[in-house]
């Protein structure tokens, strides 16, 4: 039995009061319900795991009980009695702390300056009392943290633990994680839900906010599902206790997504046999200097057959950007060589690595990938200005430019108002067809995805995969870096593994693989 | 007040439904016309303070400034080193970058024009006199703007900084060339030797209106076009709305950049030429009209559209030509002027931030 099983067995027989409890609250912007009659109980010693797709009224959610928005029907409890919660201080006040999806710390301070911010500014700072409180919390969690460490230079999954540990110097009894795990590699997961059963342990109440099922089945307590703003379910202990894995995870999926959709999370991977043929991409000794703090690319070398998906694995930050900047010509390479089909690209920019059909995607969709103020059909051009036939002796010509969008916003089904809303207005889900109708567009042979269903629903995630699937299934030579190893695994036929900048070894994709998988990473970690 | 939405309105109009759209321009009528009464309203409130009737006041500024032909005449004339440097700021504004070193960039082109016309007239035809005087202002314009230019495309040194110095820099330099270099011997007041006026810029028919009216009409409007309709204009403004998207495209961001600089201030320097070649045919020492940082803010107002542009830069003529009647008249200081538009500048970006803020809570 898993830890939260066991838990719950425990406690199934014994269901404790709510700390807090949201009754029949309603939040109304113009044109949309975010929450319609939401119920949720928060009870201590329990993890309470909130799932949703994007749009279905987490955040909103989220944001009543963190004190940012006021339900406009509806009553909060806390501890019973109604109360309103009238901001985020009041939340804190009241024993409710949030740990947003993105860390809200001040990255030049240090830990400590980060704790103690928000103290009354007449008191002097009392850096020994913090140093005692936060080892007398860190020492009881098994948490890690540095207080002299400067905030910026830790990792994502380090100052995630010094936000919780901040939520609990406030005496929170309730502690919100709003997609906490988006960020982390399979081993900051594990860690974070060990911590979590940890926390409800001592009585605490967590609400978990995330994507994925199996995160949901194996660190939780009770699973509420959220969908265009109603609760259209709720398993509690008892239920999820007698569920296995895959009739959760069924049943999850069938709340979330009404009838018909059914597949779970991630599909199987099928091995596939290519033709023998010549590498399309082939990267040799390739070198690039990282900078301070951060690690760059040392000596990488692997090929890449036409239809062929290699994956990337590896913990976040270990050069995997680097390195597909580098390939798409971005950032210099220090050594090293970049051959499509044979041919070396070294000396290309980015214009003309992308006209040779080398294309990548970067994860960095909105600030990086896209203008958010300027329209989809120019965003559609952006790699591509000055180009004939849109533009002709330097002249836009808005026609064509109007059908090149229409047409590819109606292959890549992606859903705006028109091809003139700025494209920072849509979802993430369209926002990445519109990169991929873009990247892919015109003789593209060699695809670079990063992170390619980051931050994504499940099923515009399920949709990304496909289309990955489909373009390999053309003969375009795909290079996929991901921190998802259910995401490697499910497309790969060949998976490496990024460790300080260099390859730590590449597996086929077979039955054992994510053993394999997982042993070099963690064979790069210690 | 924001860049994108110079970027995006345009657009998103012409791509709405007719209702949304007559919606759309009341509220824009709405949110550009009350600020500005107000304005007025508030303004008059301090000239009765000040012991002037306000309506004397206003009246007085339309009748020299717009009514009366010798000042519309004025008016215009006034417009053309206004347009050249309103063209030169949509340019570095949309591009992202803050040339706000247009004052130094004129006045150094004053200089040069100021300098090399009466030299050349003499040997030279007067139409490539004034043409040569036209490169070489740009060229001056231009080459004080490489300093900051290379910095900020090169080693990211924030141009709002830069620039700004360079302006007091190129201020004081133009004040020397003038006392010690280019010195006019034949007079007692410091200032350069003066180019006679029939060989400064032709005047528009009839009137007294200088050609250079046009110059700036068709730089604004120029400007505008490529910003908007060009492929050149699009990649500048991919760099000045998102400079890492500019680098993921592949786009050259460094060379647009001093691009976009050399560009900004041989504007400036036009506007600097215009001025001498076309109205006052000498550069007096410590001479500095400020003209640059009166534009900023009708820039601003017009929301980086250059035919806005032009509508604003009108009516900053009509207040400041009139302006100067009425303090010759009335005893109020001329700078009130400067005082009336500050007071439309705060009300409309006040009126801005009340909308925004409106419409935030609407959408959320």
């Amino acid at each position: 039995m898993t830890p939260a099983a066991t838990a719950r067995a425990a406690r199934a027989a014994a269901p404790a009061v709510p700390l807090v409890e949201l009754v029949e609250v309603t939040k109304r912007f113009p044109g949309v319900v975010a929450n319609d009659r939401v119920d949720l109980a928060l009870r201590p010693g329990e993890v309470h795991v909130l799932l949703g797709e994007n749009g279905a009224g987490k955040s909103t959610l989220i944001g009543i009980l963190s004190g940012l928005q006021e339900p406009d029907e509806g009553e909060i409890r806390v501890d019973g009695r109604p109360q309103r919660i009238t901001s985020p201080r009041h939340a804190l006040a009241l024993g409710i702390g949030t740990v947003f999806q993105h860390v809200m710390l001040v990255p030049t301070l240090t830990v400590a300056e980060n704790l103690i911010l928000g103290a009354p500014w007449w008191r002097r700072p009392d850096k020994a009392g913090l140093a005692a409180k936060v080892a007398a919390i860190t020492d009881s969690f098994g948490l890690a943290v540095d207080l002299e460490a400067v905030t910026g230079e830790l990792s994502l999954g380090e100052q995630q633990q010094v936000e919780i540990v901040r939520a609990l110097l406030r005496d929170s009894r309730v502690l919100i994680l709003d997609e906490a795990t988006s960020m982390l590699t399979p081993k900051g997961i594990d860690e974070l839900g060990a911590l979590m059963r940890r926390l409800v342990a001592r009585g605490l109440a967590v609400i978990f906010i995330t994507h994925k099922l199996g995160e949901a089945f194996r660190f939780g307590d009770r699973i509420s599902v959220l969908r265009l703003g109603r609760k259209v379910g709720e398993i509690p202990p008892e239920r999820l206790n007698a569920l296995d894995e895959a009739a959760a995870t069924e049943e999850i999926v069938r709340l979330m997504f009404g009838a018909g959709a059914g597949d779970p999370d991630a599909e199987p991977h099928v091995a596939r046999t290519l033709a023998p043929a010549a590498p399309l991409l082939s990267v040799r000794n390739l070198t690039v200097s990282g900078g301070a703090g951060i690690v760059g690319v040392e000596d990488v070398s692997f090929d890449i057959a036409p239809g062929e998906i290699l994956g990337i694995a590896g913990i976040d930050g270990n050069g995997q950007k680097q390195l597909a900047e580098a390939i798409a010509g971005q950032r210099v390479a220090s050594a090293g060589s970049v051959l499509v089909d044979g041919k070396p690209v070294d000396h290309f920019d980015v214009g003309a690595r992308t006209r040779a059909g080398l294309r990548y995607l970067t994860d960095d969709r909105l600030s990086e990938g896209t203008v958010g103020t300027f329209p989809i059909s120019l965003n559609l051009l952006l790699k591509r200005i000055g180009a004939a036939p849109y533009w002709s002796g330097g002249l836009e010509r808005p026609g064509e430019i109007a059908t090149h969008a229409e047409e590819l916003v109606k292959r890549y089904d992606v859903r705006t108002p028109s091809i003139e809303t700025p494209i920072g207005k849509l979802s993430g889900g369209n926002i990445q067809k519109v990169l991929l109708a873009r990247e892919l567009a015109d003789g593209a042979r060699v695809v670079v995805f990063n992170k390619p269903t980051y931050g994504l629903d499940v099923q515009n995630i399920r949709a990304s995969r496909r289309r990955i699937r489909d373009i390999a299934g053309q003969g375009i030579a795909v290079l996929l870096i991901s921190t998802e190893l259910d995401e490697l695994i499910e497309l790969s036929d060949r998976i490496a593994v990024m460790a300080r900048g260099r390859l730590a070894g590449i597996v086929g994709n077979d039955e054992g693989a994510r053993l394999r998988v997982g042993e070099l990473m963690i064979g790069a970690v210690s | 007040m924001s860049v994108e939405t110079a970027d995006t309105a345009p657009r998103g109009a012409d791509g709405g439904r007719r209702g949304e759209r007559s919606a759309a321009l009341t509220r824009i009528l709405l949110l550009s016309v009350a600020p500005i009464l107000a304005a007025l309203v508030i303004a008059g409130g301090i000239l009765l303070a000040l012991g002037v009737d306000p309506l004397a006041y206003y009246g007085f500024v339309l009748e020299r400034g717009l009514f009366n032909g010798l000042g519309l005449q004025q008016t215009l004339t006034r417009m053309a080193p206004l347009l050249l440097l309103a063209a030169s700021l949509i340019v570095a504004f949309r591009a992202g970058i803050w040339n706000l070193g247009i004052d130094g960039q004129f006045l150094l082109a004053a200089v040069a024009a100021g300098a090399l016309a009466p030299a050349l007239i003499g040997s030279l035809p007067g139409w490539l006199t004034l043409v040569l005087c036209f490169v070489a202002a740009a060229a001056v314009g231009a080459l004080w703007s490489v300093v900051p230019a290379l910095l900020r495309a090169y080693q990211g040194v924030n141009e709002i900084i830069t620039t700004l110095m360079m302006t007091f820099l190129g201020v004081s330099f133009a004040n020397v060339l003038v006392k010690l270099l280019f010195l006019d011997p034949g007079t007692t007041v410091p200032q350069t030797r003066t180019l006679p006026v029939a060989d400064r810029l032709p005047r528009l028919l009839d009137t007294t209106v200088s050609s250079g009216l046009l110059i700036g009409l068709v730089a604004v409007i120029a400007v505008h076009l490529m910003m908007t309709k060009t492929a050149f204009g699009l990649k500048l403004r991919v760099v000045g709305a998102n400079p890492r998207a500019a680098v993921h495209a592949g786009l050259p961001v460094a060379k647009l950049t001093v691009a976009v600089f050399a560009i900004s201030a041989a504007l400036a320097g036009l506007a600097g030429a215009v001025e001498i070649l076309g109205v006052h045919g000498n550069v007096r020492a410590d001479w500095n009209p400020a003209y640059g940082l009166a534009v900023v803010p009708l820039v601003f107002l017009a929301r980086l559209n250059g035919f806005a542009a032009i509508a604003y830069v009108f009516a900053f003529s009509v207040l400041s030509i009139g302006g100067e009647s009425a303090a010759r008249r009335l005893g109020v200081p001329h700078f009130f002027t400067l005082v009336l538009m500050a007071i439309i500048l705060i009300l409309l970006a006040v009126v801005e931030y009340v909308d925004h803020k409106r419409r935030a809570a609407g959408k959320a």
